[in-house]
């Protein structure tokens, strides 16, 4: 099977893997699959921020495009659908461990315990920063991770949730009001 | 001030949160193909119950539907 798919790619038809996969063409899947997983993985990492639970979500996701290949319009574009997918498979996650107090307590642990961060930041105050942001709700945990730690351009947040940028703008600030507050009321001034 | 302010919460996030390796460790492959390959799970009857909880709320309680809605 990786012949046929490695002498697809030398002949370059993107246009007509995309319609084979419409299809349900589980080689043109798997070329869609190797040509994008990377890009689903690092989109849902930043949201999660929890590498095993990204690997477990970019398979959730492509088993959801999968899933929903009869629905896809080739005419617009396979990386802005695969990540809105990506981005409701991992707001998903979000709302199933947002109400698990063990399961974020586990996550900020994990967090304060890497040692890539600033030195000069002590675990303690990563780990409470980590506990007031998974303390936010869901839908504005999501944007603030995008729009305050990876800075994503308001538009693709926009597209990636389905919202208004208006709409992401307005979750931002809240996020940042509620992140503000956590913190003075753990003794971390800002 | 405020922009300040905003500013040092991004600092103190991006601080709390370094830069992961944008590569998933192993080939996901495999993964998809046992999950396509899986029976589609149940529907847990939970779900069922409390979607139908939801409705008999919002039937009774009209008012209460822009609250239920802030909070999904």
């Amino acid at each position: 099977m990786p012949g046929i798919v490695e002498s697809r790619v030398d002949q370059g038809e993107t246009r007509d893997f995309l319609l084979a996969f419409r299809h349900g063409d589980r080689d043109a899947f798997e070329w869609l699959f190797r040509q994008h997983q990377r890009t689903v993985y690092g989109w849902i990492l930043r949201i999660v921020c929890n590498p095993a639970t990204a690997e477990d979500l970019t398979v959730e996701t492509f088993w959801r495009i999968h899933q929903a290949h009869a629905r896809f319009n080739p005419a617009l574009g396979f990386e802005g659908w695969s990540r809105r997918i990506a981005t409701r498979a991992a707001l998903d996650w979000l709302r199933s461990t947002h109400r698990e107090t063990a399961s974020r307590d586990e996550l900020a642990d994990d967090l304060a315990a890497r040692s890539a961060g600033d030195p000069a930041i002590s675990a303690e105050i990563r780990r409470k920063t980590a506990q007031a942001l998974q303390s936010l709700l869901p839908k504005l945990r999501i944007v603030a991770v995008l729009v305050l730690i990876e800075e994503e351009p308001h538009r693709e947040i926009a597209a990636a949730l389905g919202l208004s940028i208006a709409a992401v703008k307005v979750r931002a600030f809240r996020a940042v009001r509620r992140l503000r507050r956590n913190l003075e009321e753990q003794g971390i001034k800002p | 001030m405020k922009e300040r302010d905003d500013d040092r919460i991004k600092t103190s996030l991006q601080q709390a949160f370094p830069p992961l390796d944008e590569e998933p460790a192993r080939d996901l492959w495999p993964a998809v193909l046992r999950r396509m390959d899986a029976q589609p799970a149940m529907q847990p009857w939970f779900d069922w119950a409390l979607l139908a909880a939801l409705v008999g709320v919002a039937a009774l309680f009209p008012s209460a539907i822009p609250v239920v809605l802030y909070y999904l």
